[in-house]
């Protein structure tokens, strides 16, 4: 540990501007409370008393005065709001070749699976350079994966899916805390995240145990489940066609229409009789309690695999096909 | 400065009887707008979960019985009525006809109290009382004609329906000993056209308790309903 | 002026009766007014010894002088009795309470009985919370979050929601009180811009207890009632959002620190002005400064949960909003420095504690901007920066106005003056412990320690041992004001009506007041703080004359 440090680690892309917004914030804070206590100083002593039956002097209470101690201060802090405003929208942006991650926070660790199969506890191996994004959710009460050297932080909450994204720029091992408090062992609720070079990346992704990547075990659910009973891919079954549902546009009996995203899946699953797609009925029984928030997550990434109306594909857990549209290898590398 | 005696019911910080009534005014008025907050953000939870489960709330409002909130909607705005004509009696001095008024909101708001008890009694009975008494999945939803997870929202349903209608009983029960107080002051000859703002502000509140009950009835009962 | 030594008068409201009943059945508003000082000091002593506890035990990382459970319930205990039973009625229940009436030239509030109420209903719920407390204790964190609180914590849940939802009723008949009196009672003459700022700050903080408490009120109930008959409003597994309690919880939470805060300005101005003996520089901004807080206070509750799972759209209007709110208070901080040029200035510990709270204040509502800032809140959100900032307004901010004001104004509550000198050492050491205690926060939070830890990374411990080093020194400048105080009581100088030479309507009277506060009704002919009666202001009429009675 180098002197006494002020700033974690900067050791994600968008570390330093965080940084930046920060120090000029400090030295704004610093800049005005001088100026507030000299100006006290100044006066406390200038106009001290000096005897009991000192009257005040005549003093002046311009408009103009008033006016600009409101709207320097107006002005100040519009700039630093589209400043950080600026700042949030690019964080809140996922590129779109991040490499996906989901975490589920549960009383008290965090569980890591990466889309190729490989699970993590408390830890969370990445390569530098390549963009992530965490896919959170929680199994219990709120919780928030918090890693203070990316600057990033966001809530995982029990029953839906929340996003956030960083770029690691240097191979280190970080601290992992949660940040929003969860019962007893919160605190111990912490971690590492372990950035690598790609190539070291490469090779712990190949050692160890592996698994069957999130797409390959989400099949295997799907099958133990059977939920291929009614969502037959030749349409004859009682649920509606899965190919390519993941971001088409879903009709509804009440005659709504909505997106079919990761959350209307999870939903779909654990409350089906929510939402009816127009021309189904409602029989779908509620597989709540039946599959783990890590269950769910890889069935999404299964259905996600299903392709369009040309028909269903094995997930690509096993060697390349041959020549694929740019779009479809996109979404490979989505879907890796 | 007074020029008379003041009035007997004068307290002694205030300068004059008119400070004092203006000032129970204000104060009451700013007690109901604490009110509309505190219902509010009651009626705000029941919006967003109508909106989210519409059909499930629309399903368990037909169970309840519409003839007997209709009917309390009624008795209810019956009971304004007898307590604004009770008012008018205060203005004009007319004290037998203030307690006459008075009694007769008491009585309204009494039925409208025991009509509540029976619907209860029959909620009850149909195990359609969340944390209490709620039945099994299956019977309640054949009961309520819903399947599934509806079963566990109807529940949210029924929490608000018992919350909203429970608090608004609450303050009918609180206020009806205070009608009957006032009555009894009334009774006592204290009130006169000089001086009746007790009346006027238990009226007041007794307006508020009836407009609450008249939001709460298209919402609870009244679902789906064209 | 003569120079013979002050007497106490012969009767005033301490000496007209004695007894438990005289106390316990009062409608004085100034012994009620001692009815909360004994209380919300209970309180304070209470949630401070939690605090020692706290900062005891993070004096190392591991954690090793408490079970995390333990741990968990003192920092959650030291929340609930801190925010509801300390700060928020503070400052308006005990000194409000006593002065405005005062103030504003009646006998008494507009509902005395229903001040008493006030007082019992902040007792019952006091003991709720007590009762949770020695049960076993709360463990949600003072937030309440769901699921959390609903499903998952085995800790007294119920018995200290029950407890703040009943003191919140305390608090909201104190402003419907404060709000009628300062409509109806005010003495002949004393028009709107002729309050005391005082009176404007306790009216904008009127408005947000009355308005805002209510919810809190529903909230809580909601969360009890989740808990025992196990509804579903927040629990996902049942059809409802968690993050639907945060919005219902922080919308009455966030003016609620307004609540905190505008009294304690109001009690800035008074004692800027009495110890410049000036008028308020932009008396008419400072006055309306204290609504428009109230009002945006509403706006902006939103940005406790940036990202909690709101809207990016959301967190941008509330970022917005929350700059906003921030032009109003810099107004105030820039009006009491202007008030200080060409006046008259003395440096009793009131004055101290002025000087303490501009540049504290200034400090921790700066910080506040940090967590407007969108993309930095990401960073320092559910950190010890967001601890350090709210004990810089809270702690820096409002318990040093309290204490300012308690010190001016206890001549006029008692008839005896503190020691000075042990008032200013008092002062000296409560600045000091609290830099020391809260600075080390805001560097320890940026680095990334997170907030309610138990145990933490060891190179977090020197900033960690630096905090609780100054905690033991803040907690021992508050004890001295406790004990001196109670001596003064017995032993202290006896004051004379008006020992400041200050302007004011309680000045007008004698120290203690009698029961009806003035022999005869005053009428008010002059602007608040007319220390200069041939000053012509910017922009009013001069007003000579004194204040005279009718």
């Amino acid at each position: 540990m180098q002197g006494f440090p002020f700033f974690p680690e900067q050791a994600s892309s968008f570390a330093a501007q965080v940084d930046h917004l920060y120090i000029f914030l400090v030295a704004l804070t610093a800049f005005f409370t001088l100026l507030i206590a000299t100006l006290i100083g100044v006066f406390a002593f200038q106009y001290r008393r000096r005897s009991e039956d000192e009257r005040p002097g005549h003093v002046v209470e311009p408009m103009a005065l008033e006016v600009a101690w409101i709207a320097v201060p107006l002005a100040i802090v519009v700039v630093i709001f589209f400043w950080s405003a600026h700042l949030y929208i690019s964080m809140n942006r996922v590129p779109r070749n991040a490499v996906d991650v989901y975490v589920v926070g549960k009383r008290w660790m965090w569980k890591v699976q990466h889309l190729t199969g490989q699970r993590e506890i408390n830890e969370l191996h990445v390569p530098v350079g390549i963009p992530i994004r965490l896919n959170l959710t929680s199994e219990d009460v709120i919780h928030s994966f918090f890693i203070p050297a990316f600057r990033v932080k966001k809530d995982a909450v029990p029953g839906r899916y929340s996003v956030a994204w960083f770029l690691a720029t240097k191979p280190g091992t970080y601290h992992l805390f949660c940040a929003e408090y969860c019962g007893t062992k919160h605190s111990g609720m912490i971690g590492s995240i372990v950035v690598m070079e790609p190539a070291r990346f490469q090779a712990w992704l190949a050692g160890g145990a592996a698994g069957l990547s999130l797409a390959a075990g989400g099949q295997k659910l799907f099958n133990e489940l059977a939920c291929v009973t009614c969502h037959r891919p030749d349409s004859q079954g009682r649920g509606p066609l899965l190919d390519g549902l993941l971001g088409k546009v879903v009709k509804l009996a009440n005659g709504e229409a909505v997106t079919a995203n990761e959350e209307y899946i999870r939903e779909s699953i654990v409350t089906p009789s929510a939402k009816i797609v127009a021309g189904y009925q409602p029989v779908m029984p509620t597989y709540q309690g039946l599959v783990s928030e890590e269950g769910l997550l890889q069935l999404i990434a299964y259905i996600r695999t299903l392709k369009g109306p040309a028909g269903g594909e094995a997930p690509p857990a096993a060697a390349a096909e041959g020549p694929r549209s740019p779009k479809d290898q996109a979404r490979d590398v989505r879907t890796q | 400065m007074a020029s008379a005696d003041p009035h007997p019911a004068l307290a002694h910080h205030f300068e004059s009887l008119e400070v004092q009534k203006e000032s129970a005014t204000l104060g009451m008025w700013s007690f109901i707008a604490q009110e509309v907050l505190f219902f509010g953000a009651f009626l705000l939870v029941y919006t967003l979960h109508r909106n989210l489960y519409y059909p499930v709330f629309e399903a368990c409002s037909h169970h309840l019985d519409l003839k007997l909130g209709a009917f309390n909607t009624a008795v209810l705005i019956c009971s304004s009525l007898t307590m604004a004509l009770a008012v008018h009696a205060a203005a004009v001095g007319k004290k037998r006809q203030i307690v006459a008024w008075l009694l007769a909101t008491v009585l309204l708001g009494s039925v409208f109290l025991g009509v509540k008890v029976v619907e209860y009694h029959q909620k009850w009975e149909d195990q359609l009382v969340p944390g209490l008494r709620w039945g099994a999945a299956e019977d309640v939803g054949r009961e309520l004609h819903l399947q599934g997870a509806d079963v566990d929202h109807a529940q949210l349903y029924f929490s608000l329906y018992f919350g909203l209608t429970g608090l608004h009983a609450l303050h009918m029960i609180v206020g009806i000993p205070i009608i009957l107080w006032i009555a009894f002051r009334a009774h006592r000859g204290e009130f006169d056209a000089a001086y009746n703002t007790p009346v006027e502000l238990t009226g007041l509140y007794w307006h508020f308790v009836d407009i609450v009950w008249i939001f709460l009835f298209p919402l609870l009962y009244l679902i789906g309903h064209h | 002026m003569t120079t013979e030594a002050p007497a106490l008068p012969r009767e005033h409201y301490l000496n007209v009766a004695y007894g438990w009943k005289s106390w316990l059945f009062t409608t004085d508003h100034k012994r009620i007014a001692l009815l909360y000082l004994a209380s919300v000091s209970l309180a304070f002593l209470a949630g401070g010894v939690f605090a020692l506890l706290i900062r005891l035990e993070l004096l190392t990382p591991a954690g090793d002088v408490v079970q995390a459970e333990t741990y968990n319930r003192l920092f959650t205990m030291h929340g609930v009795v801190m925010v509801f039973f300390f700060m928020i009625p503070a400052i308006p229940a005990v000194l409000g309470n006593f002065l405005i009436p005062i103030m504003v030239g009646a006998r008494d509030l507009a509902f005395p009985r229903i001040n008493l109420l006030s007082w019992y209903l902040y007792v019952i719920g006091g003991l709720f919370a007590a009762y949770s407390i020695l049960t076993g204790g709360l463990d949600t964190g003072w937030t309440f979050y769901t699921p959390y609180s609903t499903v998952y914590s085995n800790s007294n849940v119920v018995s200290a929601a029950l407890g703040v939802f009943i003191s919140g009723f305390s608090s909201i008949l104190t402003g419907l009180n404060f709000i009628v009196t300062i409509h109806k009672m005010r003495a002949p003459g004393l028009t709107w811009f002729r309050l005391p700022l005082f009176v404007w700050a306790h009216y904008a903080t009127s408005l947000i207890q009355v308005l805002g408490t209510p919810v809190i009120a529903a909230t809580i109930l909601l969360v009890a009632l989740e808990r025992v008959l196990h509804l579903g409003f927040f629990d996902p597994t049942r059809g409802g959002d968690p993050v639907l309690f945060q919005h219902l919880f922080w919308f009455y939470s966030h003016p609620a620190v307004y609540i905190m805060i505008l009294p304690a300005m109001g009690v800035i101005s008074e004692l800027v002005a009495a110890f410049s003996r000036k008028r308020i520089f932009g008396y008419a901004f400072v006055a309306m400064s204290s609504l428009a807080i109230a009002a945006l206070s509403f706006l902006v509750w939103g940005h406790h949960m940036f990202i909690s799972g709101q809207s990016a759209y959301a967190g941008l209007v509330f970022s917005a909003l929350s700059f906003l709110v921030a032009i109003p208070s810099a107004v105030k901080v820039f009006n009491w420095t202007a008030t200080l040029y060409k006046g008259s200035i003395s440096f009793q510990a009131p004055m101290l504690y002025v000087f303490a709270f501009i540049g504290l204040f200034t400090i921790g509502g700066l910080t506040g901007l940090f967590l407007a800032s969108l993309g930095l809140d990401i960073h320092v959100t559910d950190t010890y920066f967001i601890v350090a900032h709210f004990h810089y307004v809270m702690v820096g901010g409002t318990t040093m106005a309290y204490l300012g004001g308690l010190h001016f104004w206890w001549p006029k509550i008692t008839g005896r003056m503190y020691p000075e000198w042990w008032a200013r050492l008092a002062a000296l050491m409560v600045f000091v412990g609290f830099n020391l205690t809260f600075f080390p926060q805001f560097v320890v939070g940026y680095l990334g320690m997170p907030r309610r830890y138990y145990a933490y990374p060891p190179e977090f411990q020197v900033l960690n041992v630096l905090s609780s080093a100054g905690a033991t020194i803040l907690g021992a400048g508050y004890v001295l004001p406790m004990v001196y105080m109670v001596w003064s009581m017995r032993y202290g100088k006896i004051a004379s009506a008006n020992p400041w030479a200050a302007k004011g309507l309680e000045w007008e009277t004698s120290s203690p007041p009698p029961t009806e506060n003035f022999p005869r009704q005053p009428v008010v002919e002059e602007e608040a703080y007319h220390y200069a009666p041939d000053l012509v202001v910017g922009h009013g009429a001069p007003s000579p004359g004194a204040v005279s009675h009718g």
